[in-house]
């Protein structure tokens, strides 16, 4: 998108609580933009700028999600990454980075090209590509992940694939300490999950629905642990959802370990039992577990092993959500709803300060997509910036979603807080209501 | 939804598990009605009369859909069977879509088996009509529920302080889960009986005892139901063979003896004879398992009429 005259290349938001956790910042005052980057008021010049009113509102950094579900190629049903990436915006995110769950698998060079080109023309916020670790997602042959490197990936992942092979996962860690990027893995072990479509436990029985272990997700991370202690490579491990992961990656982390991981607000907020209706909505992988789990997901949060929110977007479109239970594919369209969520689950319980929730839709996601020293609002940095109106109260509602997946249980909900503007390079990209 | 003895005010059966005591003592209760009108010699009652009853059946059955079949029949209802094999999903017609066909040919009641687990749920959330759930996957198969306790009410007069054992997969059984909260809403004991592998995790909080051994519980029941082992849904092995199931579990003349003498065997077949039971067994003096399949029609019939009185009460009141 090209500067013009709807675009003004001066901006000035006023009054706002700036919220900066890079610099341990949390003031109120004005935010200059000029020619696409933050710059100090004396900076400006005699631009006319455009006023933005903030007062009230609260100015992030702009959002980050580090895996980001956007159907094409190959999805087109479910997902676009032109709707994709204005469903981010409308979810205040500035940068998402999508997953390499298409068809064709992003395992080239121009495979990861075809997605930024594609961003680029939709002209929504930016986006940088996951590469798939290994040949057709499959777990058995390493991807070219140097070529996919010169085609822009920043980091690799076989998305919802667990990397069942220990050997195969071990040189893929290996191999990515020459570019120091991270691998982004689902711990899950197949053989327990077979067939599963929601956590094994007493609603699994009542429903007669496959169960999947917490089991099958703590065994993967103690792997992946070690692995990666074994390598000295990075590994991120994908919506943890069990209590043991959590102190499992808690100790690991304290040993120097190069491991991470993030939440989902749908595991913050859902349990199993929501499952007694059979309403295909709850059915994500990994499975809603038990309010058990969610305590020691918090406990995670709050003392910092847990660094990162993701949205877990899927969407998937409304005639494959509208089968048999087991047949229905797993997936929360979540890009849209990731802010009041948060909002509900964390900051009105009072278990995360505005700072610290900010930090994990920041700085967590940036750091493993190389990007953290651009999560600030310090002048000199690239104006990629989200305002939250954090007070309003509403229901959600999944016909204003952008997304063209409109698969979640979240609809009607009330819910307080909402993301007001979006601003990317230094261009207001959304705006709530307009 | 709750009821007042006697009156049944749902518009559909999906389960076992939703049902108060009194509303299942209320299908017993109607059953029965049927079944001595019927042993007096009526063989055809008009309660159905001018209703067409569906029989959606997305999983193969002969014997519970001969049942409900012969159940509307005796009612005087319409009755039109759709068998749908899996193959319709890859036509790229969902189930729901097919229900929704059905019901807009002018269908009152919809008899629906699916292989999955909450398929007559979701459905009866879509459609207008009554929705009888004649077994989904691994969940529930009500009206078999009903018959087996049927069947025990009418040779033991009360459930309360039976010993029912239910041995064998209950992990996979839908009629073990029907079974389950039947029997302790009318206050059985409950015993599940298989290998470890083969019971559902947190099943104590089902409200039933569960045991490994079938000889050690042998001489304290009142009721034994052999469940089917459910070889076409279990994925993979959850025992090292038949031979040594037969071996644990199969209902056998040695066990017989050890068992109470008036032991009522019970079996929701197709049976495997020689597996979970031989065939002295399952021919023999206790064996109630013909019983069952007669009961089954009562039964069915009596969910078919009160569905149907309840829409019926349900209009006359909106008028």
């Amino acid at each position: 998108m090209s500067l013009s005259s709807s675009h003004p290349s001066t901006i000035v938001i006023r009054g706002g609580r700036l919220i900066d956790p890079l610099l341990g910042t949390d003031t109120v005052g004005d935010i200059w933009i000029h020619n696409g980057h933050i710059v100090a008021e004396k900076d400006v010049g005699n631009s006319q700028p455009l006023v933005i009113d903030a007062h009230g509102l609260i100015v992030s950094p702009g959002f980050v999600d580090c895996r980001v579900s956007l159907g094409e190629p190959g999805f087109e049903e479910d997902e676009t990454i032109a709707t994709g990436t204005a469903a981010a915006l409308a979810g205040g995110f500035t940068l998402i980075a999508s997953l390499p769950d298409t068809n064709p698998v992003v395992e080239t060079r121009a495979d990861a090209e075809f997605v930024l080109q594609q961003a680029q023309r939709a002209g929504n916020c930016r986006v940088v590509a996951l590469g798939a670790v290994t040949k057709g997602r499959e777990g058995e042959e390493l991807a070219e992940m140097g070529e996919l490197i010169s085609g822009g990936a920043v980091a690799f992942t076989d998305a919802k694939q667990p990397i069942t092979n220990a050997e195969v996962m071990r040189r893929a860690l290996e191999y990515t300490r020459m570019w120091d990027s991270v691998i982004l893995h689902l711990p899950q072990v197949s053989a327990l999950v077979q067939g599963g479509v929601m956590h094994e436990g007493y609603y699994s029985s009542v429903l007669g629905l496959r169960g999947m272990p917490s089991a099958a997700e703590e065994i993967m991370v103690r792997r992946d642990i070690a692995l990666a202690e074994l390598t000295g490579g990075r590994i991120h491990l994908m919506a943890v959802t069990s209590r043991r992961s959590v102190e499992e990656i808690r100790d690991a982390k304290s040993r120097g370990v190069r491991v991470t991981a993030d939440v989902t607000p749908h595991h913050l907020l859902l349990t199993d039992k929501e499952l007694v209706s059979y309403d295909a909505n709850y059915k994500v992988d990994p499975p809603l577990r038990t309010p058990a789990h969610i305590e020691a997901l918090i406990e995670g949060l709050v003392d910092g092993t847990i660094e990162t929110i993701c949205s877990d977007h899927t969407p998937i479109a409304s005639e494959k959500k509208a089968r048999e239970f087991d047949q229905v594919p797993f997936g929360i369209s979540g890009l849209e709803t990731l802010l009041p969520l948060c909002i509900e689950a964390l900051i009105t319980p009072g278990h995360l300060t505005w700072p610290q929730l900010i930090s994990k839709l920041t700085i967590g996601p940036g750091r493993l997509l190389g990007r953290e020293k651009t999560k600030t609002l310090a002048p000199g940095t690239v104006a990629d910036i989200t305002l939250i109106d954090p007070a309003v109260s509403y229901c959600m509602d999944t016909t204003r979603f952008r997304s063209l997946g409109r698969n979640t249980p979240f609809h009607g909900r009330p819910v307080t807080g909402r993301v007001h503007t979006t601003i990317v390079d230094g261009e207001v990209r959304y705006t709530f209501g307009k | 939804m709750s009821a007042s003895p006697g009156v049944w005010t749902r518009k559909h059966l999906l389960g076992l598990q939703e049902l108060t005591a009194t509303e299942i003592e209320t299908i017993l209760d109607e059953a029965g009605r049927y079944k001595s009108r019927w042993n007096a010699g009526e063989t055809k009652f008009d309660d159905l009369k001018g209703i067409a009853v569906a029989n959606l059946f997305f999983e193969p059955s002969t014997r519970t859909k001969t049942s409900f079949s012969l159940a509307a029949k005796r009612l005087s209802a319409d009755t039109v069977d759709f068998t749908a094999s899996s193959s319709s999903l890859t036509k790229g017609e969902t189930f729901i879509d097919t229900a929704l066909n059905i019901q807009a040919m002018g269908v009152h009641q919809m008899v629906v088996r699916h292989s999955s687990s909450g398929a007559p749920e979701q459905l009866a959330r879509e459609v207008d009509c009554n929705v009888i759930n004649a077994g989904d996957g691994t969940h529930e198969h009500p009206t078999q529920g009903l018959l087996d306790i049927f069947t025990i009410r009418s040779h033991r007069q009360s459930l309360k302080g039976l010993t029912v054992a239910l041995v064998g997969d209950i992990k996979h059984s839908r009629v073990a889960r029907s079974n389950i909260w039947g029997l302790t809403k009318l206050g059985a004991r409950v015993i599940v009986c298989g290998p470890p592998t083969l019971i559902p995790s947190e099943v104590k909080e089902f409200g039933v005892e569960v045991a490994h051994s079938l000889d050690q519980i042998l001489g304290e029941c009142d009721c034994i139901n052999l469940l089917r082992v459910q070889f076409e849904r279990q994925r993979g092995a959850y025992f090292p063979s038949v031979r040594e199931y037969a071996h644990l579990y199969g209902m056998n003349g040695q066990r017989m003896k050890r068992a109470k003498s008036d032991v009522l065997i019970l079996a929701p077949g197709p049976i495997n004879r020689g597996v979970e039971i031989t065939p002295d067994v399952a021919d023999g003096q206790n064996s109630v398992i013909l019983d069952q399949v007669t009961n089954g029609l009562f039964i069915r019939m009596a969910c078919l009429s009160l569905l149907r009185r309840a829409t019926e009460n349900e209009r006359r009141k909106s008028r």
